[in-house]
């Protein structure tokens, strides 16, 4: 029913696209961040809590209808329904029905809870597509709170030491994750100006992310020593920070298991959160699908799908995309919101931003 | 274990050398003596030799996962470092045993005795006992690919620091040729350790490259400007009757250079020599690598010993008579140890040649003299200070190294492959190509040189523009030149270019370069020939 042709996820009978990276007519988008819900298509449909991102994101005249998860969609006989996939607010699998054929589209998604994002709900079907951002083995994940501790802990000494804490993590998902978890006893929290515009478009469906005040130009060094200040990954090494001194910098990213994926930043600390499946949660998730034939994306896509083939006897295909996974690099759409607030010159973007769309940089 | 694991992660977490120190001085208060000892062996790289075999812990690590081998290489390739990619694949552990490190060590060196069922139970044993941190430790002892980010300054700042001894004092009783097993902690460190200690050498001083301009390092002649050898640094020790040679390394190897045995009746006791051991003849020093292949013998040959003769060019006197003057200017051990090598060389004809002190007025012929410096298979000008200390370790301000300005090649990227370490999961690792007609030759591997910003460019390239995978390496579009630096070359037949480098590595990506514009074989065969031209 579904196929994969050079604009996207195709559902010919339906004629609509799953987040498509080419502009099409009718496109359901699984989550708002940037590689999954793209600019250029006429109409969009996706859920509710999704719909103030896309407009922020993608300009506040798009055609966009929201549904609720499990809302069911019929178009041309095609029932289409919205499942919760846990990664972010708002974040959905999308089940595709047609004549007792299921198929389901991830998108990207965990089954850890985060209490933020509605948990993960696995869906039954014959066809299902994954991502694979961190289909190997050596990831396995700590459990939310316990990074949530390593988190607070952190904070705590460099409080006590008289030090700021960065903290970074995407601006939509990682961020209000990081916020959700913070003990709010240690000291003030401040937020980067991309992660506060993140935080009032969720507030708009009824979230609550006003403790995180913004980084107003009233508040002197002093007032800030020993805070807590989450910011996109953008602002590493930029200028920005000078305004922190003296400060400690830890990254949340499943990145972080890796030691040299975490010495290569530069940063401080790295903590292992990631809004993505470690190693086992993917396993399980194909496994409670009951699918016979899965299709991986983005990520260790050639590995993870011999692995289904070879040891788990699916009929597993890899698949390009455009899907990125989880990025630690800067994005130059938080950089550019930030720059406008604070009235710096851009930090340098130059490099290799506009290289980073490509199929593999799962695995980058 | 565990207190030396967490050792270890907070010396990995940090770039800050105050919070190194103060990790390690917390550690050498509160961890048994035997562990310090250890600890302080294993960070001045005294680490156990490596008893087990990797393919063994990868296939034991992937039965205890219960994962096929295909998928654990493929994560190793991903991960990039053997010890770690067993720390992450094992399921969690069992229980906590909490053995020590000097247990853990000993428990590793006696694994030679094992048969090969029982030494991988024991081991899966202990891994099912530690934490991901004591497992990563664990694993990196038994790879052999121990290492930390604190250099041995660091570990004798910490001590000196914990056990209040002067630093230098310290520095001096860690050089040389200790190990936990004949000496305890207290030994090492106390005075009455030193009356054994007469083979050791002393810390060796070592400069940094030349950051400033030349000229602001104020009147010429203050500085004493002397060419900077390839060869092997080493300090020459004549005490007790007895002759010792180490390398810079703190290697002893003496017996690498059975040239110098005739100076046991020769030069005076309690006289130690700075130099650099150099194959040499007819008034010039030879290339390095003549002497390279003479050191990677176990067996010296008669004929290995002609082809390349070994020389002391001697830098700097340490101690004379028995006395230790490392703290006289430069210009007073000069003088000194221009009569030591007189005096050695009037008694019968020694290897011990002076270091030529070069002879400039201005800056301008100090600035021309580097220039020719490779012409006498030099790697640039040494400047010391005339007044200036023999200092431990490597310092700033008194002396500078000045090399010359490396040799460079423009290549094209042809194959890649994933780095290590800090580079893991990255494409890094690469072969270049220069033309030989129309077709491209791999003639040199080169990594570093490159920004992250732009290692993260070129892995993303590479990724769009893989032509073959073959295991970890994949071949690319021939497209992206570099230019890569290299400090020597000369002809290989062992290489399909006819040519090898002497460290090379990657100056900077040519953007404005199309492969087209590559160096060819033919510009590398025209370097080699003015080389030996001025030989």
């Amino acid at each position: 029913m579904l196929r994969f042709n050079d604009k996207g996820i195709y559902c010919e009978q339906a004629d609509v696209y799953i987040d498509p990276w080419g502009q099409v007519d009718r496109a359901i988008i699984t989550h708002a961040h940037s590689d999954h819900a793209r600019w250029g298509s006429r109409h969009y449909l996706a859920h509710h809590y999704s719909v103030p991102v896309m407009r922020w994101r993608l300009g506040p005249d798009i055609k966009v209808q929201g549904i609720g998860y499990n809302e069911e969609v019929t178009i041309n006989g095609v029932k289409i329904s919205l499942h919760p996939a846990g990664h972010i607010i708002g974040s959905a699998q999308v089940r595709l029905e047609y004549q007792g054929e299921v198929w389901v589209v991830s998108g990207d998604y965990k089954l850890q809870n985060d209490h933020l994002a509605t948990p993960f709900e696995p869906v039954r079907c014959q066809h299902f597509i994954t991502e694979s951002t961190f289909g190997l083995p050596v990831y396995r994940f700590p459990a939310v709170e316990v990074v949530q501790g390593e988190i607070n802990d952190w904070c705590a000494r460099n409080t006590a030491a008289g030090k700021t804490s960065v903290i970074i993590g995407y601006a939509l998902g990682k961020a209000q994750h990081i916020l959700y978890g913070l003990d709010k006893s240690i000291a003030p929290i401040y937020a980067h100006g991309a992660v506060v515009n993140m935080n009032r478009t969720l507030e708009q469906s009824g979230f609550d992310f006003s403790y995180a005040k913004p980084l107003d130009y009233s508040l002197s060094k002093k007032d800030l020593q020993g805070c807590i200040v989450i910011a996109p990954p953008s602002a590493v090494g930029t200028p920005w920070l000078r305004r922190f001194d003296p400060y400690s910098i830890g990254i949340c990213s499943g990145w972080m298991q890796l030691r040299g994926a975490r010495r290569r930043r530069g940063v401080d600390r790295g903590f292992v959160m990631s809004d993505h499946c470690d190693w086992q949660q993917l396993n399980t998730a194909v496994k409670l699908t009951g699918a016979e034939n899965v299709y991986v994306t983005h990520g260790y896509k050639s590995i993870y799908a011999k692995w289904l083939r070879d040891e788990m006897h699916l009929n597993a295909t890899e698949v390009d995309t455009l899907y990125e996974g989880e990025s630690i690099e800067g994005d130059k759409e938080e950089a550019a919101a930030e720059n406008t607030e604070a009235g710096i010159a851009p930090p340098d973007t130059s490099t290799a931003q506009s290289d980073i769309s490509s199929p593999e940089n799962g695995d980058a | 274990m565990k207190a030396f694991a967490e050792l270890y992660t907070a010396i990995d977490q940090t770039t800050k050398t105050n919070a190194k120190v103060d990790a390690l001085v917390e550690y050498f208060a509160a961890a048994p003596e035997t562990d310090v000892l250890w600890c302080v062996a294993m960070l001045t790289g005294k680490s156990p030799k490596r008893t087990i075999r990797s393919g063994e812990l990868k296939e034991w690590s992937a039965e205890m996962s219960g994962l096929p081998y295909w998928i654990f290489d493929e994560s190793y390739h991903i991960v990039g470092d053997l010890a770690e990619t067993i720390t992450l694949i094992l399921p969690p552990p069992s229980s906590s045993a909490g053995y020590s490190l000097t247990e853990t060590i000993a428990f590793l060196r006696s694994l030679d005795q094992y048969g090969d069922e029982d030494k991988k139970i024991a081991i899966q044993q202990h891994w099912d006992e530690m934490d991901t941190s004591e497992r990563f430790v664990f694993n990196k002892l038994m790879t052999g690919s121990f290492r930390v980010g604190v250099s041995k300054q660091l570990v004798i700042k910490a001590l000196a620091k914990q056990f209040k001894i002067e630093e230098d004092t310290v520095a001096h009783r860690l050089t040389g040729d200790w190990s936990p097993d004949t000496t305890t902690l207290t030994t090492l460190l106390s005075a009455e350790g030193d009356t054994d200690s007469y083979y050791r050498p002393y810390p060796f001083y070592l400069a940094y490259q030349l950051e400033q301009q030349v000229d602001e390092l104020g009147d010429v002649r203050d500085w004493q400007i002397e060419q900077k050898y390839d060869g092997i640094r080493g300090q020459l020790l004549l005490r007790r009757g007895e002759l010792f040679v180490w390398s810079r390394g703190e290697e002893l190897m003496t017996e690498k250079f059975p040239e110098f045995e005739i100076l046991k009746g020769i030069l005076p006791d309690g006289t130690v020599i700075d130099g650099e051991v150099l194959p040499y003849r007819d008034g010039r020093p030879l290339p390095f690598h003549l002497m390279q292949t003479r050191i990677g013998r176990k067996n010296l040959t008669k004929k290995s010993l002609q082809e390349a003769p070994l020389i002391l060019m001697c830098y700097d006197l340490l101690e004379y008579h028995g006395e230790d003057i490392r703290t006289r200017p430069m210009r007073e051990r000069r003088a000194l140890l221009e009569q030591v090598v007189k005096d050695a060389n009037e008694i019968a004809a020694v290897p011990l040649l002076l270091s030529p002190v070069l002879d400039c007025h201005t800056w301008e012929e100090a600035t021309q003299a580097r220039e020719t410096a490779r012409d006498n298979n030099c790697e640039g000008l040494m400047l010391k200070h005339k007044d200036s200390p023999y200092e431990t370790g490597r310092r700033k301000g008194q002396w500078w190294k000045w090399k010359v300005d490396p040799l460079t090649v423009d290549g094209v990227l042809l194959y890649a492959q994933r780095g290590h370490g800090r580079r893991a999961n990255l494409y890094t690792d690469y072969t270049f190509a220069i033309w030989d007609g129309d077709e491209l030759v791999p003639f040199t591997k080169a990594y570093s040189g490159l920004t992250d910003k732009e290692l993260l460019q070129v892995d993303n390239w590479i990724k769009r523009n893989t032509i073959d995978k073959f295991g970890p390496v994949r071949s690319v579009k021939a497209e992206l030149v570099f230019e890569i630096a290299f400090e020597g070359i000369n002809r290989s037949p062992r290489h399909k270019s006819g040519v090898a480098l002497r460290f090379p590595r990657i100056l900077r990506w040519r953007k404005d370069k199309k492969k087209e514009d590559a160096n060819t074989k033919d510009d590398l065969m025209k370097l080699i020939e003015m080389q030996e031209a001025t030989r």
